[in-house]
């Protein structure tokens, strides 16, 4: 073992679909560099499960950089891991200590289920989308980009609601599984442009109906989303939408 | 876009916004009941206290808002058993390891659980206190409230029972208190850091006063 390098013990949750039920395996796993990413950690510990010709670990994953939203896996109880600000894939193993026991569970919700192993349906966040996370704009050639003055701090506040990746930490981490931080975020990057005010009544109307439709619990204010959101997006989205939620169904 | 959406109070945003408005209005109770409490300081042998305790079981206006309060701690409790039993939903499969602690705090999480406590102990209290002035009203008995008091907190199991009963409203009132603005979509850089520390000297103060008076009872520094 080349130094600084680990040994650990994996607790990995294994199902082999949404219909079996599942269970933690253990798989020790040797000789892991620090310098790897927690994805790489699996990715070794996945060849050696094929040379045993045993099936491997499936899990998501896809740009591993940080912006994809694909990953995700909840590490010692906490979603992408011990770090906050990264996803699972920016994680590193200098994380961990020699000798540790990881245990590595999927997201946990209703309307999330598990399709194998680490792997879960993310399809609810897509059909909320679906509901109003968009601007209908006719064809042609964009107008001059000076005939729409928008405030420097509504500019950065909807780039940084629209940021969200989509990733459903805020659903895997809340005590309610509830998916306000998702849904406020891709309310108000629309709420807060002069683009997303025409359909603005409609679009928080309809995607919190979604929202509640597909099983996600509702928002206790505890914070947890906020803290382990990779992107962090902020809380004082899930107020803007609650504001917009209230006006809509005030005038309509 | 289509509107295909439910109505306003079905939605879960529309139970928090009742969650939220119901326990602002608790709140506000709390400010009249702590203020007639602290009657007791003029150390007058009751007097002042017991004219305020006569005030609030006579006056009509104060016995209709009493009816609405009722009705206030009902929608507060029924709307809580509604909300929770949807988020038990929410999350049939537990995770085996959670470490909630890192990201939230445990009264934050904790809020059914203290305001179970808060109701068990709100059923003692009316046991206590409410009950006899309503026997009083109704038989036309002349009640001096501020002998009963004594009586009452004379009891330490009941004053240890008082005491457990408002730390409970202490957290409750410290997540509840800001997490009701939330709800209503008040978050403001600007405003909501007064509303956070407001809400944290509100539910200290109010506590301490409430917690005040059965120790100063028990030890008969007030007589």
């Amino acid at each position: 073992m080349s130094h600084g390098n680990m040994n650990l013990t994996l607790k990995i949750w294994r199902q082999n679909s949404g219909s079996e039920p599942g269970q933690l395996v253990t798989y020790p796993v040797k000789d892991i560099s620090p310098d790897m990413s927690f994805l790489e950690m699996f990715d070794v510990l996945n060849e050696q499960l094929v040379a045993k010709n045993e099936s491997p670990i499936v899990f998501d994953h896809d740009c591993r950089e940080g912006i994809c939203g694909m990953c995700s896996m909840v590490i010692n109880g906490r979603a992408h891991g011990p770090k906050t600000g990264i996803t699972t894939c920016q994680l590193h193993m200098r994380s961990f200590k020699d000798g540790d026991t990881i245990v590595v569970e999927p997201w946990r919700a209703q309307a999330f289920p598990v399709i194998k192993d680490l792997t879960v349906d993310r399809s609810s966040f897509e059909r909320i989308q679906a509901k109003g996370g968009f601007i209908s704009v006719n064809t042609g050639t964009a107008q001059d980009a000076n005939c729409l003055p928008i405030p420097k701090d509504d500019a950065d506040a909807s780039f940084n609601a629209a940021a969200c990746i989509g990733c459903g930490a805020c659903v895997a981490t809340c005590k309610n599984a509830s998916a306000m931080l998702f849904v406020a975020a891709k309310v108000s990057q629309f709420a807060l442009l002069p683009q997303g005010k025409v359909e603005a009544t409609t679009r928080v109307k309809n995607m919190v109906a979604q929202m509640d439709a597909e099983g996600f619990g509702s928002c206790t204010n505890t914070g947890a989303c906020e803290v382990e959101c990779p992107k962090g997006i902020s809380l004082e989205n899930i107020a803007r939408m609650n504001r917009e939620y209230l006006v809509a169904n005030c005038v309509s | 876009m289509s509107n295909s959406s439910p109505s306003f109070l079905k939605s879960s945003l529309g139970k928090k916004f009742i969650m939220g408005f119901t326990g602002l209005f608790l709140i506000s109770f709390l400010v009249v009941h702590v203020c007639i409490n602290a009657c007791i300081y003029f150390n007058d042998s009751g007097e002042t206290f017991n004219m305020a305790a006569h005030f609030m079981s006579h006056n009509i206006i104060i016995r209709v808002v009493e009816v609405g309060l009722f009705i206030g701690i009902i929608l507060h409790i029924v709307q809580a058993l509604i909300i929770i039993m949807h988020n038990n939903k929410a999350r049939p499969q537990k995770y085996a390891v959670q470490n909630q602690a890192v990201s939230s705090k445990w009264y934050s999480r904790s809020m059914g659980l203290l305001g179970t406590l808060l109701l068990m102990f709100l059923i003692v209290h009316l046991a206590n206190f409410w009950v006899p002035t309503k026997i009083a009203v109704y038989t036309g008995k002349e009640q001096n409230s501020f002998e009963e008091l004594k009586e009452v907190f004379a009891n330490p199991i009941i004053l240890v029972v008082y005491l457990l009963g408002i730390v409970s409203l202490f957290y409750h009132l410290l997540h509840g208190f800001q997490s009701a603005f939330q709800s209503f979509g008040l978050n403001h850089k600007k405003y909501t850091p007064f509303i956070k520390s407001f809400g944290f000297w509100y539910s200290l103060l109010i506590c301490l006063v409430f917690a005040s008076m059965p120790i100063t009872l028990y030890l008969g520094l007030i007589k």
